[in-house]
C-alpha cells in the first residue's frame, strides 16, 4: 500500500527555515503569508500499515522535536 | 546497425554541430550517422570537449618547469613538492549549469573538479572557488545567485570532507546574465600513486562505478556549455545534473582504495559527456578501442535509449580498466563501500569505440574520428574599435573626500570582507590549514600525508606547507587583456611570496564569450598571451585547466575573465606572514605597485568612468624581481605582516591590515588619489622592524598602533571601518 | 589506554578525531558494520555526515551495528564522546537528553568560538578548571541544542550542562547558550565544537587537546577494560 508521512516541527519550537521563507516572500511581491513552517514528506510502499506508527516513531521523525501524520491511499485501513 | 534511418543534417545542427562538421563526420564514417553516434560527435566535437577554438592557443603556453610531474592532457596536473609527495590540481568552470540553477550547478561543479583530482589518485585537500555575479545592490537575481552558489559550493565540500580554504568574488555588471563558477581542486598523493587515464591492453575490462545513470544533464555538454544563454532558461532546468556528495565520499574512498591495492591499470571521471568522453578519451590515450555494452550500465530509471546512456551526465560516476584476473577484487572492494560496480566493456585492439545493446552493435566509431578529428577553427581577432561596456553605474561622487571615499571603497561588494561567505564552508577538516581565508594572502596547508600523518619536523622545527591562491580581474582585463592578465598572475605569485611560498605550477580557467565574433578572439589571444609571457616570467609551468567559451547574454559578452590558480611551497608554515598588523609600533612600510593607475580601478568602478582603453605596461622583469626578497624575508620570519596591494589601492590594503589586526595606524601617504588608490601589480604593505622594511626598499610610511586609521587629515575610527567592511552580511540575512 | 573512533559512510572528522587521539594515546578506527570495539577505553564518535544525514542528522547512524556496541559500552560505564555528527548520533540514540535543531541563521557556519568550562568534574573536563575559557571551532548546519525548559533545568540542576558558549560566542541559538552535556552518570558526553580541529596552535588552536587529555588520564584511572 502507497502511504505518506508528513513529518513536522513540533508546534513551539523555533522553524528558523519556515521563518526565511516568509521573510523572503515580501520581496518577492507575496504579501499577507503567514505561519510558514518546513517539514518533510516522506512517500513510501508499505505491505502492512500497520508498522507505520512504530516505524515513524523509531526512524521517520524525532518524537522529541517532531510530529507525524501519516496519510494512506484507503482512509479504512 | 540497427535498420532505424539516421536522423540526419538538421538534427545536427540542432545539436550544435555546422553544415561542414556533419559533412566531415559522414566522410570519416563513410555513412551518415546513427542517433547514437551523432549524439558522440556532438558532445566531443562542442567547445566544451575538444577546444576547437582554442587549442592552437593553449599550445603556445609554457608546460614544462622543474617540478612538473604530470601536464595538460590528464584528468588534473600535478608538481612534486617534496617528501616524495605530489600535489595535482585543476580548476574548472560550471557557469552555464549554475546561472540555470545555481545550487546545483555551483555543488556539481566542486563534485566535478574532486573527482578530476581523485582521478589521477590524489586525495582532495583543499577547494577554492572564483565567483562572479551581476551587480547586487542592483539585482535580485545575482543576489539569488550568490546565495544560493555559495550554498551549493558549501553543501557538496562540507559534506565530503574536503575543505574550502579560500576563494574569490566579484560583481560586475556583465555578469549579470551569465555568472561564473569555477571550482579549483588541489589533492595530495605520493608520487608513485599517481595513475594516468590511458587505457590498455585489449581484453582488460571497462568497470563503470558509482552512481546509477539516469537522465541527468542530457545534451548538456553541447546544450549547456556550448551556447549563448537565452533570457528565459526555465525549460532547461530538468537536465541540469544534482549532485550527492556522500555518494561522492564513497566513491573517493573506493577509488583511492582501489589504487593503494595496485589493481588498476586506467582511471578516469565521468564529467561533461558523460561515459562518451570518459571511454573516447580513455581509447584515444591508449590508442585501444573499446567495446561498451550500454545495456549492462546500471539504470536509475528504466528505458533509457542507448544514447541517453552514452551521453547522460548523471554525476558521482567513474570509469576504470583492470586486468580480467583483478576484476573480482575490484567489484569486492567497490561493495565494501557500498558503491555499484559493473563492468560494461572491454578494451580491443580495433581502434573503433563500438556501443552495443544486449548483443546488438549500435553504434561504431573511429576513436580518432571522435577524439582527434574536429576540425579546428583559426581565431580572427580584431580589436573593437568601440568600447564594448557601458561605463559602470555610479555610486560615489567624484568630490567625495578621502574619509568618505575610503569607507565607500571598503563597503564596495568587491573589497566588503568575505566573511559572510566564507563562514559558510568548512576551512578546518583534515587539519592542514594553517592560514584560514582573509588569515594571510595566501591558503596555508600543512603538507601532511594523504592519511593526516604530518612528517617530522625539521632539525629547527620547520613544518613544510604548501600554499595556494586563485585570482583574476576581469574588469582589469577588459580594459587590456594582455597586461590585465600579466597584473593576475603576478597577483598570484605575490600572494604566494607572503607566505613565503615559491610557485611551482599554475592552472587556468579562460572564461571568455563567444571566440567566432572577432573582439572576443582578440580578447582571448592577447589574454593567453599574457598568461604564456607572466608564467615564462615566473618559471612557473601551466599544469592544465579549462577553457569555458561563449559566455554572453543578450547586452554581450561577460568581462574576459582568466582566471589563475597557483600552488607553491614553503618550507615551513609557522613563518607564513598574516596579513594583519600584530604589534603597536611596528613600521609599516609600502612597496608601491608598479604601473600603477586609477584606470579600470575599484575607484574608478565607484565614480562611474568608463574604462580606458589599456593599462601602463608593467615591467615584467622587475615585477618577478621583486617577488624573491619578499619571500626571502618572509621565510626568515623578519617581517610581522606582509598583504599585497590589489584592488582599491594601498589605502585600502592598510586598512584591512588594521581590520584584520584590530590595530589602527598612523601613517603619512600623498595626497592624491593614484597614491593612496591606484592599482598596479606586486605592491605591498608590510609591517616590522624598520631597518627589515628599508633593506626591502620599502618606503616606511608610519607605525601600527591605536584605535583609528590616521593618515594627515584623514582619522577614521576601526569600528567605523570595520562596519564599512562588513556590508557584504546584509546579502545573506 | 586506547581510543576507538567510529567511521559512518559520511564521516568527515574520523581522521582528525584519529590523529587527535594519537597525541594523548593510542587510537584505531572502528568501521560502522563491526561490533568488536577492538578494545578501545573511550569511544569517539565523529563529526561528518554519516549516511548522507539525508533523513535526518544521526537518525540512520544511531542503528548502526557499532553503536550496539558502543551503547553497550557506555552502560557498563565506558567513556563515549560524541562530537558534532556524533553529538547527533548520541541524542538520536537515547544516550543524552535533547535533539540537535537547525541553526537559527538556517546557513552552515564555520567560526572558532570561545566556550567555557561549566563542570570540570567529569571525565572529559577534569584536566580543566570551572570557568576556563577555551577556543574551540564550530562548523555545522544543525547545532541548536533543544530540550524541554524541565529537562534543562534538570540538566542544570545536575551540572550535567558541561560545556556552554561564552557570552556573544554562541553560533547556533542553542537554548540556555549548552555548547556540550553529559550522560546521567558523566560517562558519555556530547558537544557540537570540534576539539579535535583545537589540538595544534599552527592551525588555530590547542584548546582541544584538554578534553581529549582529560579522556585519556580518566580511562586510565577507570580502567574499563
Amino acid at each position: 500500500m502507497k502511504a505518506r508521512v508528513l513529518i513536522r516541527p513540533r508546534a513551539g519550537i523555533l522553524e528558523p527555515q519556515g521563518q526565511a521563507v516568509e521573510r523572503a516572500l515580501p520581496a518577492l511581491g507575496f504579501s499577507g503569508v503567514r505561519g510558514v513552517r518546513v517539514g518533510r514528506l516522506i512517500e513510501l510502499d508499505v505491505d502492512d500499515p500497520a508498522t507505520l506508527p512504530e516505524l515513524c516513531r523509531r526512524l521517520l521523525s524525532n518524537p522529541l522535536i517532531e510530529d507525524y501524520e501519516i496519510q494512506t491511499e484507503d482512509p479504512a485501513s | 546497425m540497427g535498420a532505424e534511418a539516421p536522423p540526419g543534417l538538421a538534427e545536427a545542427v540542432e545539436l550544435g554541430l555546422t553544415e561542414g562538421e556533419y559533412a566531415l563526420i559522414v566522410e570519416l564514417l563513410g555513412r551518415e550517422p546513427v542517433q547514437v553516434e551523432l549524439a558522440c560527435f556532438s558532445l566531443l566535437w562542442s567547445e566544451h570537449c575538444s577546444y576547437k577554438h582554442s587549442r592552437a592557443l593553449l599550445s603556445t603556453l609554457p608546460t614544462e618547469g622543474p617540478a612538473l610531474v604530470m601536464g595538460p592532457g590528464e584528468n588534473a596536473g600535478a608538481v612534486d613538492v617534496g617528501d616524495g609527495m605530489v600535489v595535482a590540481f585543476k580548476v574548472e568552470s560550471h557557469n552555464h549549469p549554475s546561472a540555470v540553477e545555481p545550487f546545483q550547478g555551483a555543488a556539481t561543479g566542486v563534485g566535478g573538479i574532486l573527482r578530476d583530482v581523485f582521478a589521477v589518485g590524489a586525495r582532495p585537500i583543499a577547494i577554492l572557488d572564483s565567483l562572479r555575479f551581476g551587480e547586487p545592490a542592483q539585482s535580485e537575481r545575482s543576489r539569488y545567485l550568490l546565495d544560493h552558489a555559495v550554498g551549493g559550493i558549501g553543501h557538496y565540500g562540507n559534506s565530503i570532507g574536503v575543505p574550502t580554504v579560500g576563494g574569490e568574488v566579484y560583481f560586475e555588471a556583465p555578469y549579470e546574465q551569465n555568472c561564473l563558477i569555477n571550482a579549483m581542486c588541489l589533492g595530495l598523493a605520493p608520487r608513485e600513486r599517481l595513475i594516468r587515464s590511458a587505457a590498455a591492453g585489449p581484453d582488460n575490462v571497462l568497470i563503470l562505478f558509482g552512481a546509477r545513470t539516469g537522465r541527468d544533464g542530457i545534451g548538456g555538454a553541447s546544450v549547456l556549455a556550448s551556447a549563448e544563454l537565452s533570457a528565459d532558461d526555465e525549460h532547461k532546468r530538468p537536465s541540469v545534473q544534482i549532485g550527492d556528495p556522500f555518494e561522492e565520499k564513497k566513491l573517493l574512498e573506493c577509488s583511492l582504495e582501489l589504487l593503494d591495492r595496485g589493481l588498476l591499470v586506467a582511471l578516469q571521471d565521468l564529467g561533461a559527456a558523460g561515459l562518451t568522453s570518459s571511454a573516447a578519451e580513455m581509447a584515444s590515450k591508449g590508442e585501444v578501442g573499446v567495446d561498451l555494452h550500454v545495456d549492462r550500465v546500471p539504470l536509475r530509471e528504466p528505458g533509457l535509449e542507448p544514447f541517453e546512456i552514452m551521453v547522460s551526465e548523471s554525476q558521482e560516476r567513474m570509469l576504470c580498466v583492470a586486468t580480467p584476473d583483478r576484476v573480482a577484487d575490484v567489484l569486492a572492494i567497490c561493495a565494501h563501500h557500498e558503491v555499484h560496480g559493473t563492468p560494461i566493456g572491454t578494451v580491443t585492439d580495433t581502434g573503433r569505440m563500438r556501443i552495443f545493446e544486449h548483443g546488438e552493435m549500435v553504434g561504431d566509431m573511429p576513436v580518432r574520428a571522435l577524439v582527434d578529428d574536429c576540425p579546428r577553427y583559426a581565431l580572427d581577432p580584431r580589436k573593437p574599435e568601440a568600447p564594448l561596456y557601458p561605463p559602470p553605474a555610479r555610486s560615489l561622487d567624484r568630490g567625495a573626500g578621502a574619509a568618505q571615499t575610503l569607507t565607500a571603497l571598503l563597503a564596495s561588494a568587491n573589497l566588503s570582507s568575505r566573511r559572510p561567505l566564507f563562514e559558510q564552508y568548512d576551512a578546518l577538516v583534515q587539519s592542514r590549514t594553517v592560514r584560514r581565508p582573509e588569515q594571510a594572502d595566501a591558503s596555508v596547508l600543512l603538507l601532511s600525508d594523504p592519511d593526516g600523518r604530518e612528517p617530522a619536523p625539521g632539525p629547527l622545527g620547520e613544518r613544510p606547507a604548501i600554499a595556494v591562491s586563485i585570482d583574476g580581474s576581469g574588469r582589469r582585463v577588459a580594459a587590456d587583456p594582455y597586461t590585465g592578465t600579466v597584473a593576475a598572475v603576478l597577483e598570484c605569485a605575490a600572494n604566494l611570496a607572503c607566505v613565503g611560498a615559491e610557485p611551482l605550477g599554475l592552472t587556468n580557467c579562460l572564461n571568455f564569450g563567444n571566440p567566432e565574433k572577432p573582439h572576443v578572439a582578440w580578447q582571448l589571444s592577447e589574454s593567453v598571451r599574457g598568461l604564456g609571457d607572466a608564467c615564462r616570467a615566473l618559471s612557473v609551468p601551466v599544469v592544465g585547466g579549462n577553457v569555458s567559451l561563449y559566455n554572453e547574454g543578450a547586452d554581450g559578452p561577460i568581462y574576459p575573465t582568466p582566471v589563475v590558480g597557483m600552488v607553491g611551497a614553503l618550507p615551513d608554515a609557522r613563518r607564513a606572514a598574516p596579513l594583519a598588523f600584530q604589534r603597536r609600533g611596528d613600521a609599516i612600510g609600502v612597496i608601491a605597485p608598479l604601473g600603477a593607475s586609477l584606470g579600470a580601478s575599484e575607484l574608478h568602478k565607484l565614480r562611474g568612468e568608463p574604462l580606458p582603453d589599456g593599462l601602463p605596461a608593467i615591467d615584467l622583469p622587475a615585477a618577478v624581481a621583486r617577488l624573491t626578497p619578499i619571500r626571502d624575508a618572509v621565510r626568515a620570519g623578519e617581517l610581522s605582516s606582509v598583504h599585497d596591494i590589489a584592488e582599491g589601492g594601498a589605502l585600502v590594503a592598510i586598512a584591512e591590515c588594521c581590520l584584520a589586526g584590530a590595530l589602527g595606524a598612523e601613517i603619512e601617504l600623498e595626497d592624491d588619489d593614484e597614491a593612496r588608490f591606484g592599482e598596479g601589480a606586486v605592491g605591498f604593505v608590510l609591517s616590522g622592524p624598520e631597518p627589515a622594511l628599508r633593506a626591502l626598499g620599502a618606503r616606511v610610511i608610519g607605525t601600527v598602533g591605536g584605535e583609528a586609521l590616521r593618515a594627515g587629515a584623514l582619522s577614521i575610527p576601526l569600528a567605523e571601518l570595520a562596519e564599512a567592511h562588513g556590508a557584504l552580511a546584509a546579502l545573506f540575512r | 589506554m586506547r581510543f576507538g573512533i567510529v567511521r559512518f559512510p559520511g564521516s568527515c572528522d574520523e581522521v582528525d578525531a584519529l590523529r587527535a587521539a594519537e597525541r594523548v594515546g593510542d587510537a584505531t578506527l572502528l568501521w560502522h558494520t563491526e561490533r568488536d570495539l577492538k578494545g578501545a577505553d573511550a569511544i569517539i564518535v565523529p563529526g561528518g555526515f554519516s549516511y548522507g544525514d539525508y533523513l535526518r542528522c544521526g537518525a540512520i547512524a544511531r542503528f548502526a551495528p557499532v553503536m550496539e556496541a558502543v551503547a553497550e559500552h557506555a552502560r557498563e560505564g565506558g567513556l563515549v564522546l560524541g562530537i558534532c555528527n556524533g553529538f547527533q548520533v548520541l541524542c538520536e540514540a537515547g544516550l543524552l537528553p535533547g535533539a540537535l535543531l537547525p541553526n537559527t541563521g538556517v546557513r552552515f557556519l564555520c567560526r572558532q568560538v570561545d566556550v567555557q568550562v561549566e563542570n570540570a568534574s567529569t571525565p572529559f573536563t577534569w584536566r580543566c578548571e570551572r570557568r576556563d575559557t577555551l577556543s574551540i571551532p564550530v562548523k555545522h548546519t544543525t547545532g541548536r541544542y533543544y530540550a524541554p525548559e524541565e529537562v534543562l533545568d534538570d540538566l542544570e540542576a545536575h551540572r550535567r550542562i558541561v560545556l556552554r558558549y561564552a557570552p556573544g560566542h554562541n553560533p547556533n541559538g542553542s537554548s540556555r547558550d549548552v555548547a556540550g552535556v553529559c550522560s546521567e552518570q558523566g560517562n558519555v558526553m556530547g558537544l557540537m565544537p570540534h576539539p579535535e580541529h583545537a589540538v595544534d596552535p599552527l592551525t588555530g588552536s590547542d584548546d582541544g587537546l584538554r578534553l581529549l587529555e582529560s579522556m585519556a588520564s580518566a580511562a586510565r584511572v577507570v580502567g574499563h577494560h
